[in-house]
């Protein structure tokens, strides 16, 4: 009996591993940033170069860094619901302007709506290094503490900001219930 | 015919005369830092295009960590320093030799864990095949043989 059953377990394992396996996503990198506190960084903001965007303008409250670019195409898509989150005024949105073309940048903004409390201007992507970034658009929800709660790859959309974003938001002002 | 046949093949070597990525680069006065650099940018994926290393991409992401990296052994820094730098923002899997440690080990050991496992099942099949009872049908067929 067991030499029929063997092979079958191991058959039924392989199955487990396979489905599971290649279900994953291979390009999606989990990043080592989760849980860690915001990546130091002074940006001359865009728009407004005589300020900067720092790391200290992300504590004090839940807010998200966008990263973006006007080359991103995923970018453009995602824009609108920056926009609609934006609009709802429950979390701040930064953005980091990542190797981009200030002007175009600009103009971007200025033609789809302007979703950020303050961009950071990232013009050689030393910053973006800092922050693990291998892609726009890139999300990161950081804490009231600075500290890194999650990320997202890929745009957003308003799906993913119910599912993905809010529970976590909830739960980091400690309102879960 | 021969002039068709030495176009055809300038055609063909005409992609090699580009060149990608680490070679595009000017190389460091030093040649120490140079091979630590060369070394370091063949060990690094990039990210953007996962099977390749910033040594041979061409994504600016991979221009930028060279850049990084380059700066880095310039400053006099060491090769486990700057693969920390990268492993703190990109995690291990920056690096195409996974470290021997943590999560990876389980890559580093499941083929000895495996191999291991295969020779006990062989020895066990062996013994027991060795031990059986030898049944007629087989004695006959000794006896043929002989």
């Amino acid at each position: 009996m067991t030499r029929f059953l063997i092979p079958i377990i191991l058959f039924g394992l392989l199955v487990i591993v396979f489905s599971v396996g290649l279900n994953l996503d291979p390009s999606f990198v989990p990043s080592p940033l989760i849980g860690k506190p915001v990546p130091q960084f002074s940006l001359a903001r865009l728009n407004d170069p005589d300020r900067f965007l720092s790391d200290a303008d992300l504590r004090g409250q839940v807010s998200l860094l966008n990263v973006w670019a006007t080359w991103c195409v995923g970018c453009r898509q995602e824009h609108e619901t920056l926009n609609q989150i934006a609009e709802l005024g429950d979390v701040p949105i930064y953005g980091l302007n990542w190797k981009d073309d200030v002007e175009q940048a600009s103009v971007w903004l200025t033609q789809l709506g302007n979703p950020y409390v303050a961009t950071g201007v990232d013009a050689d992507g030393k910053v973006a290094i800092d922050w693990g970034v291998y892609g726009a658009p890139e999300t990161f929800l950081v804490d009231a503490e600075g500290i890194i709660l999650y990320r997202h790859i890929s745009p957003l959309s308003m799906e993913i900001w119910q599912t993905e974003f809010v529970p976590r938001i909830n739960k980091a002002r400690g309102n879960s219930g | 015919m021969k002039s068709r046949l030495s176009a055809l093949f300038a055609g063909l070597l005409l992609p090699t005369l580009l060149v990608f990525g680490l070679a595009a680069d000017e190389p460091l006065a030093d040649p120490a830092q140079q091979a630590l650099y060369e070394r370091l940018a063949n060990e690094v994926r990039c990210l953007v295009c996962q099977n390749q290393t910033i040594a041979d991409s061409n994504a600016p992401l991979a221009a930028d960590l060279r850049r990084e990296i380059r700066q880095k052994v310039l400053d006099g820094q060491s090769e486990s320093e700057i693969k920390v730098f990268l492993t703190d923002r990109y995690g291990d899997f920056v690096l195409y030799r996974p470290r021997f440690g943590g999560p990876s080990l389980l890559l580093w050991l499941a083929p000895a864990v495996l191999l291991l496992f295969g020779i006990v099942v062989l020895w066990k099949i062996i013994r027991r095949r060795s031990t059986l009872p030898v049944s007629s049908e087989a004695e006959d067929a000794i006896v043929d043989s002989d």
